[in-house]
């Protein structure tokens, strides 16, 4: 028996190859968005890894240092470098803003880190040009996806930094470049206050009879002193000696040093669980429309087609064509608009839609086969209307 | 008493109940014999196509005995459980217009009614271009309907109609669409394929240039047939 599917495609082969590339694209749409969440994740992920540390040591009863401000003393890092099972501990500090360069600018997570060497925690793991930062000022290293390329001066807040070293696939959660500087640099940035601020600071801290008591010559000096640094930090990333379990490590730190401490586990439960849950939803519904608009595209179509061959379908159901014949042929035409449709959609989605999309769109092969089987699915479910249509042709009609 | 060919008694065929009932039918006779082509004449709305509809197992009469070759079909009720495979393989449909799918090259468009049957693509197409030379439309064996003529695809449609062999063709205004010439010319084709495959057909028409090839004409009115002989100067 031959297909009588595939010689009608063949014969209307243009109306569906072009109602294909355009069922395609919205499908590219959606495999898109399915990447967009996946990168999200991807993202989160890499974010913990390149970190390097097995534990996150945060300011108690806050779920920092990406999902909430967290800030505990700089000095932290030193007693908790010297409980059992630490192999390092080092601070960081974490700040999304606008980085200037030139006449652009771009929004960036700078991240302070302390001196150290490659594998201290917090620093970049490798770089894909020039070197690390080895100087305690004005120097940063930036992830590739910033634009920034090396030698250029970028400005944040009050000073400007030379760009000595780039990485890659460094991000926050949201998706933003990491720029990473010197630790007391970026401390600096956090808190630092313009001129007429401090000026009128200072004068209020004098005006102040408890600051400026004429029994205790220094005093004044000392508190202006430290409302002009800034002594803290947005966390210390602890790395854990081979032998350790990091549960063990983690609650005694939770005990002794009365501080928030989680796990790798925990944190990307936190980032991805809590951080971009709003997203990934947001995500979740753009693709539950999306699909709904397909399968309302596919059934339209299908449905038209169908109705544009009643007459065809009477004259076969009077000649003896069975109920299933009919049926198979249109099932298997809107299976075909679905596989050309998934093609055209995969092809745009890598092709066109993934490279430049602003965010990393991580194109998942089983998000694929996932997003085919569902396609196909649509198109049997959408192709039910039309054979119901077609079953309820009267052979009849082929006579008049 | 004819042996084969098709042959109905008393079939009546009735819509609606009670007061409100209308007959299409009332207590029709008919007998058209293997290789006889006759015609059923008649106005609009006297039961011509209700005629064909039941003859083409498409409705079901309400009362009545239909015998297609040795078989009976209808005896107030059906005979035969499987309508679709009885027109199929022993009732041939030409309509006014071909209505030739127009997907299916003519080849397949004539190969498709033994497809379904369960013959092999290749068997099919054999007997198809058998009967397509037969016609001498064989020429055109793979065009697509769209690219024939109205004659050649009037035709194919009648290839069509006659690739199972069946022992009746039903004829629905076969000529309507073609002019003085080339009706003639399918007339001819048919009373040809009559006699050359012993099929009896029948034609419902109002050509006026056609009644007087026939030999036998039955008129239709009012749901009642009655029987003339034609001029029957046509084709022998």
């Amino acid at each position: 028996m031959i297909s009588l599917a595939g010689r009608d495609i063949m014969h209307a082969w243009g109306k569906f190859v072009f109602t294909g590339v355009g069922l395609g694209l919205l499908i590219g749409v959606t495999l898109s968005m399915a990447g967009i969440y996946r990168g999200m994740i991807d993202d989160a992920k890499v974010l913990l890894d390149n970190s390097s540390a097995d534990l996150w040591v945060v300011q108690k009863d806050t779920l920092g240092p990406y999902a909430e401000p967290s800030s505990i003393y700089e000095d932290t890092w030193r007693s908790i470098r010297g409980m059992p099972g630490v192999a390092r501990a080092a601070n960081v500090t974490y700040l999304t803003m606008q980085v200037r360069e030139g006449q652009r600018d771009v929004r960036a997570m700078i991240t302070g880190i302390t001196a150290g060497e490659p594998g201290t925690p917090g620093w970049p793991p490798y770089l894909v040009a020039g070197r690390q930062i080895t100087r305690g000022h004005y120097e940063a290293v930036a992830d590739i996806a910033s634009g920034f390329r090396l030698g250029e001066r970028l400005h944040i807040r009050r000073n400007h930094y030379t760009v000595v070293g780039l990485t890659r696939r460094m991000v926050s959660s949201g998706g933003d470049p990491m720029v990473f500087i010197p630790l007391k640099d970026a401390q600096e940035a956090q808190f630092l206050k313009d001129n007429d601020a401090i000026l009128q600071q200072r004068r209020r801290s004098a005006a102040n009879p408890a600051f400026n008591k004429p029994g205790s010559p220094g005093l004044l000096d000392a508190v202006i002193a430290s409302q002009s640094s800034n002594a803290y930090v947005n966390a210390v990333l602890v790395q854990i000696n081979a032998g350790y379990g990091v549960d063990e490590v983690a609650e005694s730190i939770r005990r002794w040093k009365r501080l928030t401490v989680y796990t790798r586990s925990q944190m990307e439960e936190i980032l991805v669980g809590k951080l971009i849950a709003t997203s990934a939803k947001q995500i979740g519904m753009f693709l539950v429309i999306l699909s709904i608009v397909s399968a309302a595209i596919v059934a339209f179509i299908i449905y038209t087609l169908t109705l544009g061959k009643i007459r065809e379908i009477a004259v076969l159901k009077l000649i003896g064509t069975r109920n299933r014949t009919i049926a198979a042929m249109i099932l298997q035409q809107a299976l075909a608009l679905g596989v050309i449709g998934f093609v055209v959609g995969k092809i745009s989605a890598t092709l066109f839609m993934a490279p430049i999309f602003p965010k990393y769109v991580l194109l998942e092969p089983l998000d694929s086969v996932i997003g085919f089987m569902v396609v196909m699915l649509i198109c049997v479910l959408s192709s039910i209307i039309a054979i119901r249509a077609a079953l309820k042709v009267d052979p009849a009609e082929a006579i008049g | 008493m004819i042996k084969k060919g098709i042959r109905i008694e008393a079939l009546s065929k009735r819509y609606g109940k009670g007061d409100t009932a209308v007959y299409a039918l009332k207590d029709v006779n008919m007998e058209v014999a293997p290789g006889e082509v006759v015609g059923l004449i008649g106005p609009s709305g006297s039961g011509k196509s209700t005629l064909l509809k039941c003859l083409g197992a498409v409705i079901e009469p309400t009362a009545g005995r239909m015998i297609l070759g040795d078989e009976t079909i209808y005896d107030d009720g059906w005979k035969v459980r499987d309508l679709r495979a009885l027109r199929r393989d022993k009732i041939g449909f030409v309509f006014q217009a071909p209505y030739l799918i127009p997907f299916l090259d003519v080849t397949d468009n004539v190969a498709l009614l033994p497809m379904l049957a369960g013959i092999a693509n290749a068997d099919a197409r054999s007997k198809a271009l058998e009967l397509l030379t037969a016609l001498d439309v064989q020429h055109r064996a793979s065009a697509m309907p769209s690219q024939l003529s109205g004659g050649e695809q009037q035709r194919v449609a009648i290839a069509r109609g006659l690739v199972n062999r069946p022992p009746v063709i039903l004829a629905d205004e076969p000529t309507a669409p073609l002019d003085s010439e080339r009706a003639m010319a399918v007339i001819r084709i048919l009373n040809d394929m009559a006699r050359k495959f012993e099929t009896a057909i029948i034609v419902v028409t109002h050509d006026e240039k056609i009644i007087p090839t026939f030999k036998r004409i039955y008129h239709i009115r009012d749901g009642v047939t009655y029987e003339e002989a034609g001029e029957g100067r046509g084709f022998e």
